[in-house]
Formats: C-alpha cells, sequence, structure tokens
C-alpha cells in the first residue's frame, strides 16, 4: 500500500517527468519502433523460411521485445543525468566483464564471438556497452573541461583503447569503427584542439588502413565497392528491390526481391522498406533519423552542464552514424558493411540496448532549471558583450 | 585514486589550489571556470556537426530520389530466371523473314506436398497427356517432395485443358523455346539452340559467342532489348537450292548434295544448303555424323573445277596467253603414274579447248609452266588452302600435301591432292569474275562498300575478263562441259568437275564427287552457283553421271528459279527482244 505522500511524491515525479520530456523526441522514437515492428512482417517471414523456423518465428520475437523495449526507454528517461551516469557506469563494467567472457565462454556465430547465452536469451553485451562507453567517455570529457587537473581525456583514451581491444578481438569490425566514430566525435566536441584532432585522425587512418590489409573480408567488400566486380549478390538485390518499389512501393507483403535478400530482416530491412511501402517511405524514414540527430545535438548546445551536453552528443552520434551506414549500405553509398538500422533492424538485444540509449537521450534532453538560469544568461550576456575580466 | 573516487561522486568540486591568483588560473577561487558563468559550448563545433549530419543525410535522401526517378525500362527488374535466361534474339532473312523466333510454351509442374488426392489427380492429367505413364506419374504426384517437374514445353491448349481440370498442386512456368518455321530450309546456317536455350550451332551460336551468353547471364536480355539479327540469306533463294539439292539427291540416288549461291561483288552468301539436313526444332537429329553442312565442312577434291584456277593462274602469270596451245596427245607419265583425258582428243589443243575439254593433260602442262612454287602460292592466294573465318561456326579447314613436288602440283592442276571446301572454292571463284577481287564469304548483310574495304586483288581485270569468256564459251558452245546448266536469257558460264572419289586409299572409278561452278550473267557476273552432289548414279535412261549430266542441271535449275529473286534481268539480245514483247 501506497502512502497518500508517496503516491502524491510519485506522481509528481511523473507530473514532472512528462512535463520536462522532449516529446518530438519521444514521438520520433516510438514512430521508428512501431515502423521496425511493421516492417517486420514484411522483412522476416522469407528469412525465417528459409532456415526452416516458421514464417513469424522473428515477428513474434520482435513482438515480444517490443514491451519490454518500451518500457525501459521509459524507465531510462526517468533518470536524472547523474543516474544517467551511475547507471551507465554499472552497465559498462558488466557489459566489459561479460564481453570478455563471451571471447572464452560464448557462442560462436559466423565466426565471431560476441554473444552469451543465457537460457532462452541470446545477449550481445558489446550493443550495451556501446551507450554506457559513450556516456562514461562524456563524463571524462566534461570533468577535463570543468577542471584542468583532471585527467579526463587520458582515461577517455584508456577506455578507447580497451573497448575497441575487445570488438577487434571478437572479432567485430563495423561496432569498432561506429564506437571509435563516436569516441573521436565526441573528443571534437569537447573542445579538443585541433592539433590532436589531426593526430588522432591520422590514427583512426592507419587503424583502417590496418584493417584493410589485415581482414580479407575487409579488403574484398571495399574491393568489390570500388570495383563493382566479385560477389555482390547482396547490394544487387538491395537496389533491385528498391528500383523495384519505385516511389510508393509494391505494397505490402507484395515484395518478392526481399525473397532473395539473406539479411532482408536485419541489415536490409531498409531495402525490404522501399520495395514495399516505396522510396517515399524510406524518405520519411531516413528523415526521421535526421530530426532525432538534429534536434539531439541542438538541444545538446542548449544544455548548460558539458556532461550532459557532451553525453547527448555521443548517443546521438552513436545513433546517427548507426542509421547513416545502415542506408548507405543499402544504397551503395559505401561498402557493404553489417550495421544495423537502430530500433528497425530485427535483433533483441540490440533492440533493448537502443531503447536504453534512447531514454538516456530522453533523460538527458529534459528541461531542467539550470539551463533557464536568468542570472545566468545575463552573466552571459554581459561576458559576451564586455569580454573577459 | 582517492582524487579519482571523489571525482566519481561529486560533479562539481571546488579547486583545491585553483583561484589564488586570479589574473593568471583558468578558474577562480570557486572552482569555476573564468570568462563566463559556464564552460565553452564550443557552438561553432556544434554547428560544423549539425551541418555535417545533415549534409549526410541529405545525400541519402538524394541517392533516393536519383533511384526513383531511375527509368523503369533501364531498372534489372526481378524476373524468373526462367524467362531471362531464355529470350534470345529473332534470325531473319536479308529480306525480314523469320528464320528463327521464340515462343512461348508452359512447363507443368506439381508440389506433391499440396496435391490432396494423387489418384484423383493423376487420373484427371491422364486425360490430357494421355502419353504420360500412369505409374510414374502416380509415384510423382504422391512424394513428399516440394516441387517436380511433369512435363516441359505444353501448348496453350493444353495448358488450358489442364487448368479446367481444377487439380489443386500443380501449376505453370512459362518458358521461352526457339522455333524455327522454316525447319530444315536453312538448318545449317541457322543452326540450333540446346534445351537452355543456348545457341549450339550456325548462327545461333554465333550470336552467342557475340557476348549475348554473357549478356543472358547478367539478366540483361530482356525481350524488348533485343533487336532482331539479320542475315545476307535470301530465304526465297535458299528454299530454292534445298529443294534442287534435296530433288537431284533423289534423282540421282546419291549419297549427298549440296549448293551455295554468293554474291561476287560483295561476298555475301544468299543461300548456302546441304543435304541430309535436319529439323532445328528437332536438334537431337544433328547429332546424326551424316548430317553435316557439307559446302562449308566438308573438304573434298574439287576435280576439275580446279581447272578453273589452274588455267586463271596461267593466264595471269603472262606465261601462258589464250591462244597458246599444248601438246595433249599423248598421256603424261610420271613416277609410275600416268595422266589422260576422259574426253580425250588425242591432238594439240589451245587453252580455250583445254578448258572446255577438260583435258588434265593440257592443264598439268599449264600447270608446269608456271611452277611449283607458283601454284602453291596462287592457290594460297585464293584462300583455297586456308581456313576461311566467317561467323559460322561449322568450317573445316583445308589440307595439301606437306610437301609439294611436281606430281603433285599436275594432280592438284586439275583438282586431285588438295581437299577444301565447296565454299572455299565459290569464294575463290567469285574473285575471279569480279574483276579480280578476293572477297572473305560472310552470313550477315554487307554492302559493295564494305566489300570494298575488305577485297584483295588477287588476279588482273585481263585474266578476270578471259576467265569469264572461258566460262561462257564452257556453257555456250556445242563442244563444252557444261551445256546443261544453260539457261536463256542469263548467260550462265561455268565449269564441270567430276573428281574420282578415293576408296580405301585409291581412286576409284566408279564412285565419283561431282561438282559445277557456275557463274551469272557472264557479262557481268553476279552471282556464283555452285552445286556438288556426291556419288551419283546415272539418271533414267541415261549411261553417263559425269558432272553435265547432274551438278551442272542442278546450277541451270537453280539459277532459273532464282534469277528473278535475285534481281537479275534476262537478257536476251536482239533476237530474243521479239520474244520478251510477245510475254
Amino acid at each position: 500500500m501506497m502512502s497518500a505522500t508517496t503516491r502524491q511524491a510519485t506522481s509528481t515525479i511523473i507530473a514532472d517527468w512528462w512535463r520536462s520530456l522532449d516529446k518530438w523526441l519521444l514521438a520520433a522514437f516510438l514512430i521508428l519502433l512501431v515502423a521496425g515492428f511493421m516492417l517486420s512482417f514484411a522483412a522476416s517471414p522469407p528469412v525465417a523460411e528459409r532456415i526452416g523456423l516458421e514464417p513469424f518465428h522473428f515477428v513474434k520475437r520482435h513482438a515480444l521485445f517490443l514491451v519490454p523495449s518500451v518500457l525501459v526507454m521509459l524507465g531510462t528517461s526517468l533518470l536524472s543525468p547523474r543516474g544517467v551516469r551511475r547507471a551507465s557506469f554499472v552497465i559498462l563494467i558488466g557489459a566489459i566483464v561479460l564481453m570478455v567472457a563471451a571471447l572464452f565462454f560464448g557462442t560462436e556465430i559466423k565466426g565471431a564471438r560476441r554473444w552469451i547465452d543465457f537460457g532462452p536469451l541470446n545477449i550481445q553485451p558489446s550493443e550495451f556497452m556501446k551507450p554506457c562507453f559513450i556516456v562514461i567517455c562524456a563524463w571524462l570529457l566534461a570533468e577535463k573541461v570543468k577542471r584542468a587537473d583532471v585527467p579526463g581525456n587520458l582515461y577517455a583514451l584508456i577506455l578507447l583503447l580497451i573497448v575497441t581491444a575487445l570488438l577487434v578481438a571478437q572479432p567485430d569490425l563495423g561496432q569498432t569503427m561506429l564506437v571509435a566514430g563516436a569516441w573521436g566525435g565526441l573528443v571534437f566536441m569537447a573542445g579538443l584542439s585541433w592539433l590532436w584532432i589531426v593526430m588522432l585522425g591520422s590514427v583512426g587512418l592507419v587503424g583502417a588502413a590496418g584493417a584493410y590489409f589485415m581482414f580479407d573480408h575487409v579488403a574484398s567488400r571495399i574491393d568489390r565497392f570500388w570495383t563493382g566486380e566479385g560477389d555482390t549478390f547482396q547490394t544487387d538485390r538491395a537496389r533491385e528491390a528498391i528500383l523495384n518499389g519505385g516511389w510508393i512501393g509494391k505494397g505490402p507483403g507484395e515484395g518478392t526481391v526481399k525473397r532473395l535478400l539473406p539479411d532482408s530482416h536485419t541489415d536490409f530491412a531498409f531495402s525490404v522498406l522501399a520495395e514495399e511501402f516505396g522510396i517515399i517511405a524510406c524518405m520519411v524514414l531516413a528523415a526521421l533519423f535526421a530530426f532525432i540527430v538534429l534536434r539531439g545535438l541542438s538541444t545538446a548546445l542548449k544544455q548548460r552542464d558539458p556532461f550532459v551536453r557532451l553525453s547527448i552528443c555521443g548517443l546521438v552520434f552513436i545513433f546517427g552514424l548507426q542509421s547513416i551506414i545502415n542506408m548507405a549500405v543499402n544504397l551503395q553509398l559505401m561498402p557493404a558493411k553489417g550495421m544495423t538500422l537502430p530500433f528497425v533492424s530485427y535483433g533483441g538485444s540490440s533492440m533493448l540496448a537502443i531503447a536504453m540509449s534512447a531514454g538516456f537521450i530522453l533523460a538527458l534532453t529534459r528541461k531542467r532549471a539550470e539551463n533557464r538560469s536568468y542570472t545566468d544568461q545575463l552573466v552571459h550576456r554581459t561576458w559576451v558583450l564586455h569580454g573577459a575580466a | 585514486m582517492k582524487r579519482f573516487k571523489a571525482f566519481l561522486t561529486r560533479t562539481v568540486r571546488p579547486a583545491p589550489a585553483a583561484g589564488t591568483e586570479p589574473g593568471v588560473s583558468k578558474y577562480d577561487r570557486f572552482g569555476r571556470r573564468r570568462g563566463g558563468a559556464e564552460t565553452p559550448r564550443n557552438s561553432g563545433r556544434f554547428a560544423l556537426a549539425i551541418g555535417l549530419f545533415a549534409a549526410v543525410y541529405l545525400v541519402i535522401g538524394a541517392r533516393l530520389v536519383e533511384w526513383g526517378v531511375e527509368p523503369a525500362e533501364t531498372a534489372t527488374y526481378f524476373r524468373s530466371a526462367n524467362q531471362s535466361m531464355s529470350a534470345r534474339p529473332q534470325i531473319l532473312d536479308r529480306n525480314g523473314r523469320v528464320l528463327a523466333t521464340d515462343i512461348t510454351t508452359f512447363s507443368l509442374f506439381a508440389e506433391p506436398r499440396r496435391i490432396i488426392d494423387p489418384d484423383e489427380a493423376s487420373e484427371l492429367l491422364l486425360t490430357v497427356l494421355p502419353d504420360l505413364d500412369p505409374k510414374w506419374l502416380y509415384k510423382r504426384l504422391s512424394g513428399k517432395q516440394g516441387f517436380t517437374w511433369l512435363r516441359r514445353e505444353l501448348t496453350p491448349g493444353q495448358k488450358q485443358a489442364i487448368l479446367d481440370l481444377g487439380i489443386p498442386g500443380i501449376g505453370f512456368r512459362s518458358e521461352k523455346s526457339r522455333f524455327y518455321p522454316g525447319r530444315s530450309t536453312a538448318a545449317y546456317i541457322v543452326g540450333h539452340v540446346n534445351v537452355d536455350n543456348q545457341g549450339t550451332a550456325g548462327m545461333e551460336k554465333w550470336i552467342d559467342d557475340q557476348g549475348f551468353r554473357a549478356l543472358q547471364h547478367t539478366g540483361l536480355a530482356s525481350e524488348a532489348d533485343l533487336t532482331p539479327v539479320k542475315l545476307s540469306m535470301d530465304l526465297r533463294v535458299q528454299h530454292i537450292v534445298q529443294d534442287e539439292i534435296t530433288k537431284a539427291m533423289e534423282r540421282y540416288q546419291s549419297l549427298a548434295a549440296g549448293g551455295i549461291v554468293l554474291d561476287v561483288e560483295t561476298g555475301e552468301v544468299i543461300a548456302m544448303s546441304s543435304v541430309p539436313d535436319y529439323d532445328p526444332n528437332v536438334p537431337s537429329q544433328a547429332l546424326d555424323k551424316n548430317r553435316l553442312n557439307r559446302m562449308s565442312a566438308g573438304l573434298y577434291e574439287m576435280g576439275s573445277t580446279f581447272k578453273t584456277f589452274t588455267t586463271a593462274m596461267a593466264l595471269d602469270s603472262g606465261k601462258v596467253k589464250l591462244t597458246d596451245s599444248f601438246d595433249a596427245s599423248k598421256p603424261i607419265r610420271i613416277g609410275g603414274f600416268s595422266i589422260s583425258d576422259f574426253h580425250g582428243k588425242r591432238r594439240v589443243l589451245s587453252v580455250p579447248e583445254i578448258f572446255i575439254y577438260s583435258s588434265n593433260i593440257g592443264t598439268a602442262q599449264e600447270a608446269e609452266r608456271v611452277g611449283i612454287e607458283g601454284h602453291q602460292a596462287f592457290l594460297t592466294k585464293l584462300g583455297l588452302l586456308s581456313k576461311w573465318k566467317t561467323e559460322l561456326p561449322e568450317v573445316a579447314t583445308p589440307t595439301q600435301p606437306k610437301v609439294w613436288k611436281l606430281i603433285n602440283s599436275i594432280t592438284i592442276s586439275f583438282g586431285h591432292g588438295v581437299s577444301t571446301t565447296p565454299m572455299n572454292t565459290a569464294v575463290a571463284a567469285a574473285a575471279l569474275m569480279n574483276g579480280g577481287r578476293l572477297i572473305p564469304p560472310t552470313f550477315l548483310p554487307r554492302t559493295p562498300e564494305q566489300a570494298d574495304a575488305l577485297a584483295k586483288t588477287v588476279v588482273s581485270k585481263k585474266t578476270s575478263d578471259e576467265m569469264r569468256y572461258l566460262f561462257r564459251l564452257n556453257v555456250a558452245d556445242q563442244r563444252g562441259s557444261g551445256n546443261n546448266a544453260d539457261v536463256p536469257g542469263y548467260l550462265v558460264g561455268g565449269k564441270t568437275g567430276t573428281a574420282n572419289k578415293v576408296v580405301h586409299g585409291r581412286y576409284s572409278n566408279t564412285k565419283k564427287f561431282n561438282a559445277f561452278l557456275a557463274a551469272f550473267p557472264m557479262n557481268k557476273p553476279r552471282y556464283i552457283v555452285l552445286t556438288v552432289i556426291d556419288e551419283p548414279k546415272p539418271e533414267k535412261g541415261k549411261y553417263y553421271a559425269t558432272a553435265g549430266m547432274n551438278a551442272a542441271v542442278m546450277a541451270g535449275n537453280i539459277i532459273r528459279r532464282s534469277a528473278t529473286f535475285l534481281g537479275v534481268h534476262p537478257q536476251f539480245g536482239d533476237a530474243g527482244k521479239s520474244l520478251l514483247v510477245s510475254y
């Protein structure tokens, strides 16, 4: 039994939460979730049939994850910035431990050790690691911005090295790129000097070149993209699917090329969307991602607290980069790289993880009094007008 | 580490040392950054990030627009593998008549897992397709497979009849199948396709080798894109040739017969046929060894028709003139062989006489005067000793002695000792008729200008004129061997050839390979007509089976029937004008 006062307190919390929430962002996330679920009807039955499952296996699992995902998103959005940081810290430690464990005890799927079995649940700890890693790095960098004597940058760099080492060991080059890219963006936004940025950028380029020469499959994919020769079956079918759909699509369930796409339910869901719902629907989807990223960034700019500002940036970077890579591969704008489309592609733990990072974004973008401080604004304006003392 | 712990739990912490020297440190004494109420926001970098992301999303949008406006024709739409793999271009004759085309047939398949009552289904199917084996059909339908073919290539009528049965679990897949409306008429030129609709012979194979097969594999060969392939062949003339050689084979009870009509100005093959032939709609017939395109893929010792080339060589060398004479009274004896004449005159013969009496002795002496090397060089120049690269894959490579000795040169002068194809012979003869230009043969349309670019001069205009005279003489003169080829008004000229065939390593006296090498009209030759007949027997009521009695008759018939189609106007001279008027 809740006492009257706690009930009141709870309702206040809920009311405050609702008042401060960025409802546009929430709407965008929910639309993506629903669109992903609708698309799973089109994209996953052929795959399920092909691998001998009953046609709606993936649809059911998608639905199964839908409710927990929404709950996770709304739940995490209740957190304060400090809560976000603490949750991230705990989850990051847990995820890193699980990633190490996965290297030794994990199930090997398609030559990579990324998954850990928990009974019926197959968890990919690196998915949960991503947003938490970014939040923690944002915090380290923010501390450095606030106080010169805190070695935040160094800690952030060490953390990046640990995480990328674990990802390369799996191996999961896509996630490595994503994490390194988002980290680079974060460092850039934190105001690192251009000299450092150029140096880190060159290290990144050397790393990419190393991947080209060290991993045969990476080299062949990039070669195939540039020369157009070799086995481009998936990307060619993706293009065919999009062209087949045209502007308004063939209609739900009317797609034919999707049946030839091995990864239609994950990496190539975008092409399936194009074939059945048309290019216009694809544009709406791309616009939705763009809206989330751009609104996230512009909200971040208004934040007074550098930690909040950087966290939003980093989370939005991951979200944006992931969507861009996925769409660009589908549209043959870059070499084939397995990357899920946030919320739209099938994938149980990836959906929960994305719901969590969406929840973080929602939590951090909530309106807070500190950002509306009139005095601060006055002081800031004075500083702008009269220069530093 | 202690500091790190503190740092974990607190967001803002007063800086311990900073702030003592306000002018120096970046931080004030409350541990906050100087110069403003907050840390720098790096608005410029925010703008950059926002701009970059917006730009990338715009690129994605632009790509979507680009693919959206892509015209439907160039989009490689998903097609069933059967259809895209099998569409082929039509093949037409020079006037646009269809020689080969695609028709749609329907192939019946069953999905046994979906068949409710295999018993009933097989009984019903047997009412439409009674030739299916009932046991086999029942076994197929009652199996557990997901898919099985029952019968391929059904007609639309059969398809409808099966649909009317209303059996669940069966279906049709439409397939393209190649159809040759002319059946055997042009079989050896058009060729045929295998069961996967890939060209395996004739021009069909040539189409595939032009990169069409690669096109098929990429799925680009949709019906709309396929431009028909036009051949140089005239179907009407082809039919006449086919008809004449078929009749001749019957009339002279021969093993085989063949004919070719070649345009002397362009090298285009207007008609080419050989019997026995086959129906390309039933490609398995082509496997029979006897069904061979003898005109281009058969090698023969051409016999006396080769005297044409020996005479032309002798005249072109300048060592022999049309007015010269040679002693043909005695057989030539060389290396234990005796060379004599078939129609022996046993006297001195002039060059034209040697030609029209087809004197071996005289021709051998003409060749001797040119010399062995000159002889070999001349035949090589005329392309008689090498393979012609044509569109048609079925072309044989002529054979010749490894070393030419005098005896070889003598026998080759009257057509024994080298084996070449009738097509090589016709092409070389065309060069002697058209003013001395050797033009490679082709099965595709070619303009005189294109032919000029390819032509090589092999003999002088004068030699060509003299050869035309000799050709005409041999047909027009009462003493000539080619009288039977004459067609009033068309000024036919030609040379007979009756070669003894080699049987068990020896020349047989009874088995012959006959040919007639004709050209018309001799005042300005337009076409070469070459007919061959293998092991003919005398016609009923006749005693001889020499070329003049069969091959020349065939050539004459072909010219008589096809000249109007070939656009050659008859010339009856002054005497004939009244005749023309009376028509």
